[in-house]
């Protein structure tokens, strides 16, 4: 029982992770109809920023909140910056096209992203600089909690909520909103469309960065391919929820993150992998829609 | 072919068996001259291009002449590997001795029906595995259909990677337990033989009345249903022949390199497979077989810049899409007729009908 609930704790503090790259993949999907194939190497770029700002300003000499805050902000500026530039050159041409076209483009920039990555940054993993301390702080029994699981979930929980209010409060929210419910009629209604998608590429990029640099708080190896199997299973995560549906993401990557730990815990950690694709594959024969989807007849 | 047309009755009945009489004997000059060469490299980079060559026209079937983005191919590749892999391992002298002491047949006859069989087990378990592929995600459509055949892709790669009778991580050496009977194909021949027979069979499918459906699944489903034709039966059947000459490339990738290892089908591998089908056009068979033979090729030539080889992969897919999105072809063939209006001889295109 011990071990199970400490399985839960591990897999709730990963899944606030996929949580935060989820809702990148649910917030395009949503306004342009699109797997945004690159996301998994945005979230990738992040920790690599991350990495570099805190050997360059020397974050890891004094690890502490204002130390993590920088890096935080750091990537999360950077990525959202590289976010609206992909969305810039390798998507907007072709908001015409078929929508093959674009979802081959993304597999561009993805591949582009890895092996670019892996010629600039070198192939071999990193070891990310310490920015906070690992102590265990919470303990109850058996099942212990640790700081940097503590600080996951409320750096994950911080930004979902920051995201909600944006998309539900603020106009530029209220905006995707229309952009994701019709964009012909939003842009009738003088909505400015190429504004409103490049804000939701920045947005869900710099959620991304800041699961990168989460991810090398308690997993500190950054190398350019570690974007594509996270990336992927946070698609998967999406769809679980439903994708298109914000508190949808949060939930299928908290869940995502449960399944993926118990089965590494309990089965073997070579269908670690494997579990994610089990999960998109039932999910999309039984609820195509997600958990928390609406269901719509173009999708499947 | 129109040629044949015109000519006395006997002249064109017998024209088929000409033609395949020409290629055959081109094929055992072109293994020959190659043998000659004594450059196992060379050899080495024929076959590649042959195995991609198939994989590429197999996959030309599924997402350039039905329109169904697969992102799983090379779990199909992988599936026709290690079928073969595993029974040339486990089985292949035992069957090679019995066809040649039991039935008493002659050695080349034995060799010849032994990989006949590896073809037929590869490409039936690739079949099998697209049907049960196929059924539940080719409901999907587009990108739900991508992720799908990709996840789908990936299962296979871990479910192989955990099966230990085919070595797991470390990967399977093909070598025949009885010295006496060799069971790998080095030899050019049957790799090109069996590559012409894949291209021959994906251009008689398409462009037959059966393969009319293929094309108008792709260009409107809904039109096709309305003439009381499943799409969902089509795109099946389109999804089951390319899986299973998907399986036939991995039969002649294991037969030839003698070493099979999962890594050789990740989801790189299926990116490649649409990389080479995007490049030389979606929809056109001699688009895709220059695009395989050319990315193939190019990055052997150059090799002091082979580290650019994928960025230079993911330019071409983004450049393509942006540039020219139906690939350097698009649904046109290069024929000999083309090609020779091309040159500025013979009827001008304006003529032609």
């Amino acid at each position: 029982m011990e071990a199970f609930l400490q399985q839960l704790v591990n897999g709730i503090a990963w899944g606030g992770i996929y949580a935060l790259i989820a809702l990148g993949y649910t917030m395009v999907y949503g306004v342009l109809k699109l797997i945004n194939f690159a996301h998994g190497e945005v979230y990738m770029m992040g920790a690599m920023s991350g990495y570099y700002s805190a050997r360059w300003l020397g974050l890891s000499e004094r690890p502490g909140a204002v130390s993590l805050l920088t890096a935080l902000g750091i990537a999360m500026a950077f990525c959202a910056a590289l976010g609206t530039a992909i969305e810039r050159v390798a998507y907007r041409p072709l908001r015409r096209a078929p929508r093959l076209a674009p979802l081959i483009t993304a597999i561009g920039v993805s591949l582009f992203f890895q092996n670019a990555g892996q010629l600039v940054f070198g192939a071999d993993p990193k070891v990310a600089p310490q920015l906070l301390e690992t102590r265990e702080i919470l303990r109850f029994g058996e099942v212990a909690v640790t700081n940097l699981q503590l600080v996951i979930l409320c750096v994950a929980g911080a930004l979902c909520a920051a995201l909600t209010f944006v998309v539900q409060r603020t106009r530029m929210g209220k905006a995707m909103r229309a952009v994701a419910f019709d964009r012909e009629t939003a842009a009738l209604m003088g909505v400015p469309i190429d504004r409103v998608i490049a804000f939701t590429f920045a947005l869900g990029s710099a959620l991304a960065a800041a699961a990168g640099i989460l991810v090398s708080l308690s997993n500190p190896k950054v190398d350019p391919l570690m974007g594509l199997m996270p990336g992927l299973k946070a698609f998967v995560a999406a769809v679980l929820g439903g994708i298109g549906s914000l508190p949808g993401a949060m939930l299928g990557g908290v869940l995502m993150g449960i399944a993926e730990t118990l089965v590494a815990g309990y089965l073997s950690s070579t269908y670690r992998d494997a579990i994610a694709f089990v999960i998109l594959i039932v999910i999309l024969v039984l609820r195509p829609a997600g958990l928390l989807g609406r269901a719509s007849k173009e999708k499947v | 072919m129109p040629a044949a047309r015109g000519l006395p009755g006997w002249r064109r009945a017998a024209a088929p068996w000409l033609r395949a009489a020409g290629l055959l004997l081109a094929l055992l000059a072109f293994d020959r001259a190659m043998d000659q060469l004594h450059n196992p490299y060379f050899t080495q980079v024929l076959v590649l291009v042959a195995v991609n060559v198939v994989l590429a026209v197999s996959l030309n079937l599924i997402l350039g002449f039905t329109g169904q983005f697969s992102l799983g191919h090379a779990g199909f590749f992988g599936i026709g590997m290690y079928v073969a892999a595993a029974i040339s391992v486990h089985a292949g002298a035992q069957i090679q001795a019995f066809l040649h002491e039991g039935l008493h047949l002659p050695l080349l006859a034995v060799r010849t029906l032994f990989f006949l069989l590896l073809l037929g087990a590869g490409a039936a378990a690739a079949a099998l595995a697209g049907v049960l592929v196929g059924l539940p995600s080719l409901r999907l459509q587009g990108d739900y259909l991508a992720i799908a055949t990709l996840g789908f892709g990936e299962i296979i790669r871990i479910v192989i990677l955990n099966i230990d009778a085919v070595g797991g991580a470390r990967g399977l050496s093909v070598v025949s337990s009885n010295p006496a009977y060799s069971v790998r194909y080095e030899g050019l021949f049957a790799v090109y033989a069996v590559t012409v027979a894949c291209i021959l069979l994906v251009a008689r499918l398409v462009y037959s009345t059966r393969g009319r459906a293929y094309l108008a699944v792709r260009d409107d489903e809904i039109a096709i249903e309305s003439l009381g034709t499943s799409p969902t039966r089509v795109k099946t059947e389109a999804f089951v022949v390319g899986a299973a000459l998907a399986g036939v490339a991995g039969v002649l990738f294991s037969q030839s390199q003698g070493y099979v290892h999962t890594n050789s089908f990740t989801f790189l591998r299926s990116v490649e497979a649409v990389a080479f089908v995007v490049l030389g056009g979606m929809g056109s068979i001699t688009g895709s077989i220059l695009a395989a033979a050319a990315l193939t090729v190019a990055p052997e030539l150059l090799r002091p810049v082979a580290d650019y080889r994928m960025v230079a992969y993911s330019l071409v897919l983004i450049g393509m899409m942006l540039l020219r999105p139906e690939g350097l072809f698009g649904t046109r063939e290069l024929t000999l007729g083309g090609l020779r209006r091309l040159l500025g001889r013979g009827p001008r295109a304006a003529e032609a009908p």
